[in-house]
């Protein structure tokens, strides 16, 4: 079957042609072909992932068996086996795309542990997602449409996660941001939607150039001479890592792909478009936060971690642009995170902060941990969308501060599962964000050069902090206190809490994929996460001696628990018992200051908008005004005059002087040589006879005595 | 003994062509042509001879027959034509002239 796991991106991208042809027609509308390509392909990712660990494992004994052979005798046979030094080879299946001059452009399937762990999540969520979305969008009247591209989002995302080379990457890449293009405007009536797919598209635009720049970069600096250059992305990470590939073309293309996940992943300062695209329905929000668009760049990374790893030292390193820029993102989302009444724009800024600890983690080294927060992440985030896509549901609105409290009592089953993912999702022991964060923190502590990434585990638990405060005022604000919209709110459907519970169980037990080696149960349950999907090979870090995987650290697990544990207490003293100085912002003028800085988002929509795009809009209207009145119009009006003069010399010389005169000619030529022949056709039969015969004379004598 | 008939085949030839060139009568005519027809088959017989095959004797005597038709059909046209014009003068029938 691995060799064949090609055919689950093709089973959504199937099912979009046929809802795009059929949908219509078919009794539910193409929700059926869709839920049913997503689930066939579910399915077959879960074979696909129970074959990958018979393939681990197999490699792991191989593995072993080889270590024990080559130090049999010497003491370090136990070291050996307990390390992981065995290779696990990936799966590998191409075809070519098209040749150019020599160059063999191939379009495959690469299958290591990072694209199998990745079919399982997109696949699921994007299932889940399905069922929720023929009740939350049922009776819409794009309905088929909206099935479609979901279809096509998964499809994208599932080709991604495969993809071969890199020219493969960036078509699905571009695929991804297409769809997320359309479907966060699903509902362009309203110029809000179009404008904020727009923004999506833009800004994602910006960060493509990135991607593309990367890519020709390690094109070209993957080899000297156009037969060793490749696309290939096994090869760029092996040649990377080989020291193949100058250490000034890694850092150029690791940086220029820096830009791609900024915009793609939402990191700061191209992170403007994530919240806006909440403008979509809320089962996209879901699946684009949870497992396809802000993901991809989170993987890309990952995927081409050779050459971040090489390019930006990261190894021996105490700061990076990678770690930065996560950093930064981490506390910057965070903070915005607090002054937003959208329910789902609170839960959009903390994906942009959860994204960067992912970016975090990769920054520092911590490959696992990053797609560790990445796995559980998108259990609990895609919890937390759909919950409050219920909720919305019910009250026909997002506005927190309007509209909802109190909905415990109405929406029960919404509130437990939305309460599971939080509690996950700020990291309360044992819930799967517990395990990931800290993972990402021990690595902050344990990971890097002489001085180590200290400051960025600083980061991560103030981000910690306010991930808690942010997140219970949330909850209070939806769930607890009155009710303060209008009717009746009422429980969503079996299809929507459905995909709640599942999502919430995913929640509690996904960290236990990863839990710590700690000797309190057998060697078997412990990193498995590790085990199974991190790459083992020539194209992956772990070759390089600087490569480690942190240990689990119970100082700083107890520490960042506390640390949620106060913030989780000091929004609670705030919300619930109105301690702490209330209504601070209309009486400091500091307070309010930063208030509105937060209100208007650090002014980054402000930077772009009116100085950025305002202060060149002007000079360019202008400047293109100067040259289309002076150099284009000069030109058409030069044009139109050579023309006119041309036209006049090509009547009165050509057309009057040359074609006349041949066509008069003609006709002179015709009529004297008529009159000429008109004499020997004299009607005397006679002279015809005598005519022929002459010339048969003569032709006869030329054949004698010339040939 | 090739070169005498084959001399012989000419002189009707050139006779037969003189004929048909020269003369007005159209019977004149058509016999012309009838000589030029003996030339060849003339000619058809000798070279047949010479080569020891019966073809070329063969072929005379279709010549033979085909000349048979072909006067018979011009002696209709030339009836014909008299019938008309009262007359069998060439020089009268120039109704083709340009």
């Amino acid at each position: 079957m691995l060799e064949y796991a090609w055919i689950i991106p093709l089973l959504p991208a199937a099912s979009f042609f046929l809802i795009l042809l059929f949908g219509k027609r078919l009794p539910f509308k193409g929700s059926e072909l869709g839920i049913a390509a997503v689930g066939a392909a579910f399915v077959l990712a879960v074979v696909v992932n129970t074959q990958w660990f018979d393939h681990v494992n197999e490699a792991e004994h191989a593995g072993s068996e080889e270590a024990a052979a080559s130090v049999e005798g010497s003491e370090g046979s136990e070291a050996a086996a307990e390390d992981e030094h065995f290779t696990v080879e990936p799966i590998t299946e191409e075809v070519t795309w098209f040749q150019n001059d020599g160059l063999d452009i191939e379009v495959g399937m690469l299958l290591d542990g990072p694209a199998v762990m990745m079919l399982f999540v997109v696949t699921l969520v994007s299932l889940l997602v399905h069922v929720y979305s023929t009740d939350y969008v049922a009776g819409d009247r794009r309905y088929t449409h909206f099935f479609a591209f979901l279809s096509l989002f998964t499809a994208s995302m599932l080709g991604l996660v495969m993809a071969k080379s890199t020219l493969q990457l960036i078509v699905c890449w571009e695929l991804v941001g297409v769809c997320s293009f359309v479907l966060i405007g699903h509902w362009w009536e309203e110029k809000a939607n179009s404008d904020a797919a727009l923004k999506a598209f833009i800004v994602n635009r910006v960060g493509d150039v990135g991607l593309l720049c990367g890519v020709v970069t390690l094109y070209f600096a993957s080899g000297a001479t156009a037969s060793e250059r490749t696309f290939d992305i096994l090869e760029i990470n092996t040649r990377a890592l080989a020291g193949d590939i100058s250490h000034t073309a890694l850092l150029v293309a690791a940086c220029a792909l820096v830009a791609a996940v900024m915009s793609k992943s939402g990191q700061f300062i191209l992170h403007v478009w994530l919240p806006d695209a909440m403008a979509g329905p809320t089962p996209v929000s879901a699946l684009i936060h949870a497992a396809t668009m802000v993901v991809a760049g989170i993987f890309m990374v990952g995927r081409l971690y050779g050459v971040f790893y090489q390019g930006l030292s990261i190894g021996i390193s105490t700061v990076n642009l990678l770690a930065v820029v996560g950093g930064v993102t981490v506390l910057g989302g965070a903070g915005l995170a607090f002054v937003q009444n959208d329910i789902k724009k609170v839960l959009a800024y903390s994906t942009v902060s959860q994204l960067g600890y992912m970016v975090m983690a990769l920054g520092i080294g911590a490959w696992t941990a990053a797609f560790f927060h990445l796995f559980t992440h998108a259990f609990f985030k895609a919890c937390l969308f759909l919950g409050s896509g219920s909720v919305s549901h019910a009250v026909h609105s997002f506005d927190m501060r309007k509209d909802m409290g109190g909905l415990r009592k109405w929406m029960p089953h919404t509130f437990w599962t939305f309460m599971i993912a939080t509690a996950a999702l700020i990291g309360i022991f044992p819930l799967a964000g517990f395990w990931s964060k800290d993972e990402i923190l021990a690595g902050a502590s344990q990971l890097g050069g002489n001085g180590n990434y200290v400051a960025f585990m600083v980061v991560g638990i103030t981000g910690a902090m306010m991930t808690a405060a942010y997140m219970t005022r949330c909850v209070y604000l939806t769930f607890f206190g009155e009710f303060r919209g209008h009717g009746h709110p009422h429980e969503s459907g079996p299809r929507i809490v459905v995909p709640l519970w599942i999502l919430a169980g995913l929640a509690v037990v996904a960290g236990l994929a990863n839990i710590p080696r700690l000797a309190l149960w057998p060697d078997s349950f412990e990193l498995r996460f590790e085990h199974f999907y991190e790459p083992k090979g020539a194209y992956f870090p772990s070759v390089l001696p600087s490569f480690a995987a942190p240990e689990f650290s119970p100082g700083i697990a107890l520490a960042s628990t506390l640390i949620g544990l106060f913030g989780i207490g000091l929004a609670y003293m705030w919300f619930w018992r109105g301690a702490g100085p209330q209504h601070v912002t209309e009486r400091s003028r500091v307070a309010h200051a930063g208030y509105t800085f937060l209100v208007n988002k650090y002014y980054f929509d402000h930077l772009y908008v009116d100085v950025i795009a305002g202060g060149v809009k002007g000079p360019v209207a202008r400047a293109s005004n100067w040259i289309n009145q002076n150099v284009i119009d000069g030109v058409v009006n030069g044009a139109g005059r050579l023309s006119l003069v041309a036209g006049r010399f090509v009547y009165d010389r050509i057309d009057q002087g040359v074609v006349d005169s041949v066509v008069d000619g003609s006709g002179f030529a015709a009529e004297g040589g008529g009159q000429l022949l008109r004499r020997l056709t004299s009607g005397k039969v006679q002279q015809y006879g005598a005519l022929l015969f002459g010339a048969t004379a003569i032709f006869a004598g030329v054949l004698i005595f010339v040939v | 003994m090739l070169n005498q008939f084959l001399l012989l085949g000419a002189a009707l030839f050139c006779i037969g062509v003189y004929g048909v060139l020269a003369r007005r009568n159209a019977v004149m005519v058509l016999m012309s042509i009838e000589l030029i027809l003996n030339a060849v088959n003339i000619n058809l017989i000798t070279f047949g001879a010479y080569h020891g095959d019966i073809v070329g004797a063969v072929f005379a005597l279709f010549v033979i027959a085909v000349a048979a038709a072909e006067v018979g059909v011009g002696l209709a046209i030339v009836l014909i034509i008299y019938r008309n014009r009262h007359s069998v003068d060439f020089d009268d029938v120039d109704a083709m002239r340009g």
